[in-house]
Protein backbone atom coordinates (compact mmCIF):
# COMPACT_ATOMS: atom_id res chain seq x y z
CA UNK A 1 0.00 0.00 0.00
CA UNK A 2 1.47 3.39 -0.95
CA UNK A 3 1.31 6.02 1.72
CA UNK A 4 2.09 9.36 3.00
CA UNK A 5 3.79 10.43 6.23
CA UNK A 6 3.48 13.82 7.04
CA UNK A 7 6.56 14.77 9.11
CA UNK A 8 6.03 17.28 11.96
CA UNK A 9 8.16 20.43 11.32
CA UNK A 10 10.92 19.76 14.67
CA UNK A 11 11.77 16.20 12.63
CA UNK A 12 12.02 17.62 9.03
CA UNK A 13 15.77 18.01 10.36
CA UNK A 14 16.19 14.44 10.06
CA UNK A 15 14.58 13.66 7.07
CA UNK A 16 16.21 15.82 4.84
CA UNK A 17 13.81 18.59 5.38
CA UNK A 18 11.00 16.97 4.13
CA UNK A 19 7.60 17.94 4.99
CA UNK A 20 6.00 14.20 3.59
CA UNK A 21 7.46 11.05 2.85
CA UNK A 22 5.82 8.32 0.59
CA UNK A 23 5.86 5.06 1.29
CA UNK A 24 4.78 1.32 1.46
CA UNK A 25 3.20 0.05 4.24
CA UNK A 26 0.29 -2.67 4.99
CA UNK A 27 -0.13 -1.47 8.77
CA UNK A 28 1.30 2.00 10.89
CA UNK A 29 4.15 0.14 12.74
CA UNK A 30 5.08 -0.96 9.17
CA UNK A 31 4.94 2.33 8.05
CA UNK A 32 7.14 3.67 11.02
CA UNK A 33 9.58 1.00 10.51
CA UNK A 34 10.03 1.55 7.17
CA UNK A 35 10.37 5.55 7.84
CA UNK A 36 13.19 4.96 10.73
CA UNK A 37 14.90 2.84 8.14
CA UNK A 38 15.04 5.34 5.53
CA UNK A 39 15.74 7.91 8.01
CA UNK A 40 17.60 6.13 11.23
CA UNK A 41 18.31 9.54 12.99
CA UNK A 42 14.11 9.47 13.83
CA UNK A 43 14.18 6.11 15.81
CA UNK A 44 15.67 7.94 19.26
CA UNK A 45 13.03 10.54 18.81
CA UNK A 46 10.09 8.56 18.22
CA UNK A 47 11.12 5.20 20.30
CA UNK A 48 11.78 5.02 23.93
CA UNK A 49 14.98 2.85 24.64
CA UNK A 50 12.42 -0.34 25.23
CA UNK A 51 11.37 0.30 21.61
CA UNK A 52 8.10 1.76 22.52
CA UNK A 53 6.45 4.82 20.68
CA UNK A 54 7.10 7.97 23.07
CA UNK A 55 4.03 9.09 25.15
CA UNK A 56 4.01 12.28 23.15
CA UNK A 57 4.14 11.12 19.49
CA UNK A 58 0.74 10.89 18.09
CA UNK A 59 0.07 9.23 14.67
CA UNK A 60 -3.23 9.70 13.05
CA UNK A 61 -4.75 8.34 10.06
CA UNK A 62 -6.41 10.38 7.73
CA UNK A 63 -7.04 12.40 10.57
CA UNK A 64 -8.36 9.89 13.54
CA UNK A 65 -6.07 9.00 16.28
CA UNK A 66 -4.28 5.31 16.22
CA UNK A 67 -5.14 5.40 19.71
CA UNK A 68 -9.00 4.66 18.47
CA UNK A 69 -8.17 2.84 15.88
CA UNK A 70 -6.25 -0.61 16.46
CA UNK A 71 -3.05 1.50 17.62
CA UNK A 72 -0.10 0.66 15.49
CA UNK A 73 -1.62 -2.35 14.09
CA UNK A 74 -4.03 -0.31 12.11
CA UNK A 75 -4.11 -1.64 8.96
CA UNK A 76 -3.60 1.03 6.10
CA UNK A 77 -5.24 1.63 2.42
CA UNK A 78 -3.83 2.76 -0.23
CA UNK A 79 -3.50 6.36 -0.71
CA UNK A 80 -3.69 6.79 3.45
CA UNK A 81 -2.36 10.01 5.26
CA UNK A 82 -0.67 9.36 8.03
CA UNK A 83 0.12 12.57 10.01
CA UNK A 84 2.83 12.29 13.15
CA UNK A 85 2.00 15.12 15.62
CA UNK A 86 3.86 16.02 18.65
CA UNK A 87 2.24 16.80 22.21
CA UNK A 88 3.61 18.57 24.67
CA UNK A 89 4.67 18.18 28.04
CA UNK A 90 6.75 19.32 31.14
CA UNK A 91 7.28 20.54 34.59
CA UNK A 92 9.48 21.42 36.86
CA UNK A 93 11.46 18.87 38.66
CA UNK A 94 8.62 16.83 41.55
CA UNK B 1 23.49 23.15 18.03
CA UNK B 2 25.21 25.83 20.26
CA UNK B 3 25.41 29.36 18.72
CA UNK B 4 21.53 29.46 18.27
CA UNK B 5 19.45 32.78 19.44
CA UNK B 6 15.66 33.42 19.46
CA UNK B 7 14.53 37.40 18.49
CA UNK B 8 11.50 38.15 20.66
CA UNK B 9 10.19 41.41 21.71
CA UNK B 10 9.93 42.53 25.29
CA UNK B 11 6.34 42.82 24.86
CA UNK B 12 5.69 39.05 24.22
CA UNK B 13 8.44 38.07 26.61
CA UNK B 14 6.24 40.47 29.71
CA UNK B 15 3.02 38.69 27.82
CA UNK B 16 4.29 35.32 28.56
CA UNK B 17 5.41 36.42 32.39
CA UNK B 18 2.38 37.71 32.69
CA UNK B 19 0.61 34.09 31.72
CA UNK B 20 2.86 32.69 34.09
CA UNK B 21 2.10 34.95 37.19
CA UNK B 22 -2.01 34.47 36.23
CA UNK B 23 -1.81 30.63 36.71
CA UNK B 24 0.41 30.85 39.47
CA UNK B 25 1.00 28.33 41.06
CA UNK B 26 0.12 26.32 38.19
CA UNK B 27 2.12 26.05 35.64
CA UNK B 28 1.03 27.99 32.35
CA UNK B 29 1.89 26.67 28.69
CA UNK B 30 1.86 28.36 25.11
CA UNK B 31 2.76 27.94 21.40
CA UNK B 32 5.48 30.62 20.30
CA UNK B 33 5.12 31.73 16.51
CA UNK B 34 6.97 32.74 14.51
CA UNK B 35 9.96 32.40 11.78
CA UNK B 36 13.22 30.04 11.25
CA UNK B 37 14.93 31.00 8.49
CA UNK B 38 18.95 30.79 7.62
CA UNK B 39 18.45 34.70 8.86
CA UNK B 40 18.09 33.45 12.10
CA UNK B 41 14.41 32.54 14.40
CA UNK B 42 12.17 35.35 16.08
CA UNK B 43 9.28 34.92 17.86
CA UNK B 44 6.35 37.04 16.60
CA UNK B 45 3.10 36.04 18.10
CA UNK B 46 2.13 33.80 20.83
CA UNK B 47 -1.10 31.36 21.68
CA UNK B 48 -1.45 30.97 25.21
CA UNK B 49 -2.87 27.48 25.73
CA UNK B 50 -4.87 25.90 28.42
CA UNK B 51 -2.58 23.43 30.73
CA UNK B 52 -4.47 19.90 30.31
CA UNK B 53 -2.48 18.28 33.65
CA UNK B 54 -5.29 18.93 35.32
CA UNK B 55 -4.33 15.97 37.78
CA UNK B 56 -1.07 18.13 38.60
CA UNK B 57 -1.04 21.69 37.26
CA UNK B 58 1.50 22.79 39.77
CA UNK B 59 4.73 21.26 38.47
CA UNK B 60 3.76 19.26 35.34
CA UNK B 61 2.29 21.10 32.09
CA UNK B 62 0.74 19.08 28.72
CA UNK B 63 -0.38 20.79 25.43
CA UNK B 64 -2.63 18.06 23.61
CA UNK B 65 -2.27 17.06 19.99
CA UNK B 66 -5.48 18.83 19.57
CA UNK B 67 -3.96 21.84 20.70
CA UNK B 68 -0.81 21.71 18.62
CA UNK B 69 -2.86 21.74 15.65
CA UNK B 70 -4.76 24.21 16.63
CA UNK B 71 -1.91 26.42 17.50
CA UNK B 72 -0.42 25.03 14.03
CA UNK B 73 -3.58 26.18 12.05
CA UNK B 74 -3.19 29.80 14.01
CA UNK B 75 0.03 29.77 12.42
CA UNK B 76 -0.57 29.14 8.97
CA UNK B 77 -3.48 31.96 9.19
CA UNK B 78 -0.53 34.03 10.03
CA UNK B 79 2.13 32.92 7.41
CA UNK B 80 4.37 31.79 10.65
CA UNK B 81 5.22 28.47 12.07
CA UNK B 82 5.16 27.07 15.33
CA UNK B 83 8.75 27.43 16.30
CA UNK B 84 8.45 26.29 20.14
CA UNK B 85 6.67 26.41 23.21
CA UNK B 86 6.63 28.41 27.04
CA UNK B 87 5.84 27.13 30.39
CA UNK B 88 6.23 28.08 33.79
CA UNK B 89 8.03 26.89 36.68
CA UNK B 90 6.67 28.06 39.74
CA UNK B 91 8.49 28.81 42.51
CA UNK B 92 11.54 26.77 40.30
CA UNK B 93 14.31 28.12 38.74
CA UNK B 94 14.22 28.94 34.41
CA UNK B 95 15.98 25.93 33.69
CA UNK B 96 14.59 22.32 32.47
CA UNK B 97 14.09 19.70 34.28
CA UNK B 98 15.03 15.89 34.06
CA UNK B 99 11.13 15.53 33.35
CA UNK B 100 11.16 18.29 30.68
CA UNK B 101 14.49 16.43 28.64
CA UNK B 102 12.51 13.39 28.46
CA UNK B 103 9.33 14.71 26.94
CA UNK B 104 11.08 17.54 24.54
CA UNK B 105 10.91 17.36 20.96
CA UNK B 106 14.58 18.67 19.07
CA UNK B 107 14.58 21.98 16.72
CA UNK B 108 11.86 23.46 18.87
CA UNK B 109 12.80 27.05 21.48
CA UNK B 110 11.77 26.30 24.50
CA UNK B 111 11.31 29.50 27.02
CA UNK B 112 10.62 28.76 30.50
CA UNK B 113 9.88 31.72 32.59
CA UNK B 114 10.24 31.25 36.61
CA UNK B 115 7.81 32.64 38.67
CA UNK B 116 8.52 33.25 42.71
CA UNK B 117 6.01 33.74 44.65
CA UNK B 118 3.89 35.60 41.96
CA UNK B 119 6.47 37.73 40.85
CA UNK B 120 8.18 36.88 36.83
CA UNK B 121 12.10 36.27 37.62
CA UNK B 122 14.86 34.75 35.18
CA UNK B 123 13.10 33.74 31.78
CA UNK B 124 15.33 31.64 29.17
CA UNK B 125 15.09 30.15 26.05
CA UNK B 126 16.64 26.33 25.41
CA UNK B 127 17.05 23.62 22.69
CA UNK B 128 17.17 19.96 23.04
CA UNK B 129 20.38 18.45 21.78
CA UNK B 130 20.17 15.82 18.45
CA UNK B 131 20.90 12.82 20.87
CA UNK B 132 18.68 13.87 23.21
CA UNK B 133 21.19 14.07 26.25
CA UNK B 134 20.30 17.86 27.15
CA UNK B 135 19.11 21.09 26.56
CA UNK B 136 21.21 23.51 26.01
CA UNK B 137 20.61 27.34 26.40
CA UNK B 138 19.48 29.33 23.91
CA UNK B 139 20.22 33.15 23.80
CA UNK B 140 17.24 35.48 23.77
CA UNK B 141 17.62 38.65 21.56
CA UNK B 142 15.51 40.89 22.71
CA UNK B 143 14.14 43.51 20.01
CA UNK B 144 12.63 46.64 20.60
CA UNK B 145 8.94 45.47 18.14
CA UNK B 146 7.98 43.25 16.06
CA UNK B 147 9.00 43.37 12.89
CA UNK B 148 5.88 42.32 11.12
CA UNK B 149 2.66 41.64 12.07
ZN1 LIG C 1 9.64 22.64 32.81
Amino acid sequence: MAVKVIIPTPLRPYTSKKESVELQAATVSEALASLTTLFGELKKHLYSDDGKLRSFVNVYVNDEDIRYLRGDQTPLREGDILSIVPSIAGGTQN
Amino acid sequence: MSGTALRISDALVRRIQAHGVETYPHECCGALLGNDSEAGRETLDLVPLANRRNDSPRNRFEVTPEDVRMAEKKAKDLKLEVIGWYHSHPDAPARPSEFDREHAWPWYSYIIVSVQQREPRDTKSWRLRDDRAAYDPEAIESVAQSASI
